[in-house]
Order: C-alpha cells, then sequence, then structure tokens
C-alpha cells in the first residue's frame, strides 16, 4: 500500500507548487493507471510517490506519503529502492551506464540490494524470460533500438522485485507485442500483491489492464474511479486526454445516427 | 519559397525529377555485429509523406539515420535530392535534411529554448530578423512560443518533444524526419504534431514519420511502409496496408491494424482505416 495524503509538492527553484494536494490510494495487488495532459503533474506524482521528490531532488512537499501506513520521510535511500521501484519516462534516464552488457544491466538492481548471486543471477534471468528479451542479453544496453532500451528498462525493475512500482509511460516506444507483454508482466505482479500506478497517454493499453484509473489535470487528481466510468467519461477530451479507440468510435457513430458498436457486433 | 533550396543550386546537376530520397540495397550493420538493415529499396518523390512503421528494433530509426548522414552505409547507396551521400559532409545534408529524434535528450543541450531552436538555422548561416521570424515561426507551430525564456530541462518531456521537432522545422529542410514524434504527446500535442505535417506537406516538403502510432499513421499519411527484421514487406496507402488480406505481415512484424479498420472488415465494408473512414462507409451503406 502507497498512498499520498494531501500532497502538494514544489520543485526546488519553482515559485508555485506543480502538485495541489493530491489524494491517490495504490492498494496492494491493485493497478491503477494515471491519466492527464502534459504537464498536468503525472511524472510529479510518480516522484513523490517514489520518494525521490524530495529525497533524492530537493524540493518542498507538504501532507504525507504513506508506505504500509508508515511515513516514507525518514526513510534512507537504500530502504526506499527495496520497497518502492520507479520506471522513467524515457529509458536513457534510467540506464546505469556502468553495465557493459544487457543482462549485467537487469542484474544490477538485485546485486545493489545484496542479494545472494544465485538469486540475482535468477532474478535477471526471469526479467529477460518474462518480456522475451533474452536474445539481446549480450547486447550493449547503449545501442538497443528504443523500444528494446524500454523493455530492458523494465526488465531492471522486475527484477528488483519491489512491492510498489511507478511506471511513466511504459509502453511509449513499444510495439503492441512488446506492450502486451509488459501488460502480462504487470498483471501477473499486480496478482502477487504488489502495487502498481502506471502513467500513460495510450488509454488502450489501460482499458483492461487498470483496477482503476485517475486523471490528474493542473496538478490535482479530477477524477478517480473504476477504470471503466473514468475511460468512458465524457470529460476526458476536455482534460486532454485521449480516449480510449472504442470510446471515440462509438461517438463518431452516434454523432451520424449509427448503430452502436453492441449493434455492429463489435467486440464479437 | 519557405524551404531550403536543397543541393539543387543551378549547375549542381540534380534534376527537379530525382526522388527526394533514394536507398538501394542498403546494407547496415553495427559494429558489434547487429544487421539493422540487410536490403532496403526506397524511392520518397519530393513532397510526398511517407509513415515508417514495424516491431521494435526493426529498422526504422536505423534507415532514417542514414538520411542525415548521422549513420553511413555498410553497403548500398544513399541518395537524398538525387546526390549520393557518400562523400556528402553532415553539416551540407543538415541543410537539406532535418531529423528530430526519438529520444529528445539527445539534441536538447542549450540553455534557453531560443537558442536551442536558433542552433540550427544560425549554423546554417542565417541571421538577424530572418533568425528571429525562423525560431518565433517554428515555437509558435509547436505551441511553444511563451516557453522560448525557458530552460529546456524545465520543460516536461512531451514538452521537451515538441522543442525537438521545432528546433528542426526552424531549419525550413526540404526534408522533415520525425523519429516517434506523437509519442509523450497529450490530445491536444498529438493534434498539434498531425498539423505540424499538414503544414510541412502544404508548404511541399517531403516528411518521413516512424511511429507505433497506427491512428496517427492511418489519419496523416498516404503512403505507409512497413518493416520487419530490416527489410521492407509492405508498402502502400493506409488502405492497402490496413487492409484484412495484409493483417498476416502486420502481425508478423507485431503490429495490428487500427480499430476502425478491424470493425470496418469485420462488417465486410472494405478497408476502412480511420473513424472518418468508417464512418462513411456506415452511412454510404446505409443507403
Amino acid at each position: 500500500m502507497l498512498e499520498l495524503r494531501g500532497a502538494t509538492y514544489r520543485y526546488a527553484g519553482y515559485a508555485r507548487p506543480v502538485l495541489h494536494g493530491v489524494d491517490l490510494a495504490l492498494r496492494d495487488g491493485e493497478i491503477v493507471g494515471l491519466v492527464g495532459g502534459n504537464d498536468a503533474g503525472k511524472s510529479t506524482i510518480c516522484l513523490v510517490a517514489s520518494g525521490l521528490a524530495p529525497l533524492s531532488i530537493g524540493g518542498e512537499l507538504r501532507g504525507e506519503v504513506l508506505i504500509d501506513g508508515a511515513p516514507m520521510a525518514g526513510l534512507s535511500v537504500h530502504a526506499l529502492a527495496q520497497r518502492v521501484v520507479i520506471g522513467f519516462q524515457n529509458p536513457a534516464t534510467q540506464r546505469s551506464g556502468v553495465a557493459a552488457t544487457v543482462f549485467e544491466e537487469v542484474a544490477l538492481g538485485p546485486m545493489n540490494l545484496g542479494l545472494p548471486v544465485a538469486e540475482t543471477l535468477a532474478r535477471a534471468r526471469r526479467a529477460l524470460a518474462t518480456l522475451r528479451i533474452e536474445h539481446l542479453a549480450d547486447r550493449d544496453p547503449a545501442r538497443l533500438s528504443g523500444g528494446q532500451g524500454q523493455l530492458v528498462a523494465i526488465a531492471s525493475l522486475l527484477a528488483m522485485g519491489a512491492r510498489h512500482v511507478l511506471l511513466d509511460e511504459p509502453t511509449a516506444q513499444l510495439d503492441p507485442e512488446g506492450s502486451n507483454l509488459v501488460a502480462a508482466a504487470l498483471r501477473d505482479l499486480a496478482a502477487t500483491g504488489a502495487a502498481l500506478l502506471i502513467v500513460e497517454h495510450r488509454t488502450d493499453l489501460l482499458d483492461g489492464l487498470c483496477d482503476r484509473v485517475a486523471v490528474v489535470d493542473g496538478g490535482r487528481v479530477v477524477l478517480d474511479g473504476p477504470a471503466a466510468a473514468t475511460l468512458e467519461d465524457p470529460r476526458l477530451e476536455s482534460w486532454g486526454v485521449l480516449a480510449p479507440a472504442r470510446g471515440r468510435l462509438a461517438r463518431a457513430l452516434a454523432a451520424r445516427d449509427l448503430p452502436g458498436m453492441a449493434a455492429l457486433g463489435w467486440p464479437a | 519559397m519557405t524551404a531550403a533550396a536543397g543541393f539543387g543550386a543551378p549547375g549542381a546537376g540534380t534534376s527537379a525529377a530525382a526522388p527526394a530520397i533514394e536507398l538501394e540495397s542498403l546494407v547496415h550493420v553495427y559494429p558489434e555485429g547487429t544487421r539493422a538493415l540487410v536490403g532496403v529499396d526506397l524511392r520518397v518523390a519530393a513532397g510526398e509523406a511517407v509513415a515508417i512503421i514495424g516491431q521494435n528494433g526493426s529498422g526504422k530509426s536505423t534507415l532514417v539515420r542514414h538520411l542525415n548522414g548521422l549513420l553511413r552505409p555498410t553497403e548500398g547507396v544513399v541518395r537524398v535530392d538525387g546526390r549520393d551521400t557518400e562523400g556528402i559532409r553532415v553539416a551540407r545534408l543538415a541543410a537539406v535534411v532535418g531529423l528530430a529524434f526519438q529520444d529528445p535528450d539527445r539534441q536538447i543541450f542549450a540553455g534557453r529554448v531560443r537558442t536551442e531552436v536558433a542552433f540550427g538555422p544560425r549554423n546554417l548561416g542565417v541571421r538577424g530578423p530572418a533568425l528571429d521570424r525562423a525560431v518565433a515561426d517554428a515555437l509558435a507551430a509547436v505551441g511553444l512560443a511563451d516557453a522560448a525564456d525557458a530552460n529546456p530541462y524545465d520543460l516536461g518531456y512531451s514538452r521537451r518533444k515538441l522543442l525537438a521537432i521545432a528546433s528542426v522545422l526552424a531549419m525550413r529542410t526540404p526534408i522533415v524526419i520525425l523519429d516517434e514524434p506523437t509519442t509523450g504527446q497529450d490530445l491536444r500535442g498529438a493534434a498539434r504534431v498531425q498539423a505540424i505535417v499538414r503544414g510541412l506537406l502544404a508548404e511541399g516538403r517531403t516528411v518521413l514519420a516512424v511511429s507505433h502510432d497506427m491512428r496517427f499513421v492511418a489519419e496523416t499519411f498516404r503512403r505507409v511502409v512497413v518493416m520487419r527484421e530490416g527489410r521492407i514487406v509492405l508498402d502502400g496507402t493506409p488502405e492497402q496496408v490496413f487492409a484484412e488480406t495484409a493483417w498476416p505481415v502486420l502481425a508478423s512484424t507485431h503490429l495490428e491494424a487500427p480499430l476502425p479498420a478491424r470493425v470496418g472488415a469485420r462488417l465486410g465494408l472494405g478497408s476502412t482505416p480511420t473513424e472518418a473512414a468508417l464512418v462513411e462507409a456506415l452511412v454510404t451503406a446505409r443507403g
């Protein structure tokens, strides 16, 4: 369980906060989607939920961030890394820069947690297999395609085995198969009781993956509800969010007095 | 005339009929042995808009990086505006081909947005009011006019992507290449990118985009090239590439036709890659 309570956050050097009284709870075993327009505050929510803001990047946080019911403030970076991991929007930001191969890159996280060698290697192998990128194991992590780099970044997070996982646009550069593999891996992770937060512009991916979807606008959570209800909310576009393809098509049909999706026999 | 003149200066020996881009048997092998392109032939006419799609690691980005000289062919020929790029310096190619990277942070280095956008045209010798205008136009096109004096790294990822596109627009190259331009963009940002591509085409410029965003591809481009394992496996209009008969090839490179195409095929309405096409087909069918 990871919980933001009335979180108001201002970056160092900024005159005003970018988050205003954010309440957001990630329950164990739950996948929560976070959507919103450009610069609405989605990535900042990830940084605050991860503890990196303010612990690592400074700034001022008011309100509370609780991890398994206890305040996050006061935990060391090492203690935090065991319990919550964050995947950045740009996989290159996350790459260690010290690993010569993809396998080493993925093994680096568990190794840094001080796990036994056998466990470290097993976790790295399992993470690569989960995303079907074993064939990249010997490649130089700095010389991958954008999508391959993103899969390696996610494998690195999976190998950490944290119970709270925050992902900022994990599939932005992935083809549909890569996106489906990531979605399946996240479902499996949630099934083991982990709490997940996924920031995503591609609402089609969230439809069917998330239990809940929250909308952030202007640094505030303006809607938080069951995934289907949020993704069908007619206000999505006014918040800069592209509705899932199914919903858009349904509206385009209705606008011309055509039969709805169900009448067209969709889905089968 | 807003586009730069390319290599076609008087006496340069290029003809108006030369394709903007011509790849012949292009092979690229990375130093560690990855065979990213294994024989690509492609001709793109001046003023054409082409989307390149395909699975992760299929060679899309490797292909476009040959067009501005960032990568050189291991084998084969790359011609831009009728000229073999072998022996053309990157600085000279930059006047003809602008490439906005997939990862904006590989491209952005200046401390101010305005300086970042001015860098390209300044290198091409643009100065004074013409430079100010090029910068202002490019920032306006991507919606960053109000951020001209910001530090690029104070902008969120989505706006840094738009900044990278602005930097390329400011160079006014006849050929513009956008690598995953809609990634990380919200509804308005994606609409803006679409408007930018349409604006470039209206000015007669050539546009190539690499994308996984099938909706953007189907709605914005009249030609779609599909790649798999370093080869081109399909090349046609969105109607052809997303037609039901092409689905097995799309699936073999981990792609799926957009939802309107799948619904249209199920209803026997032919190939309807966009919402608008599907709605029109239904209206026609209703009679």
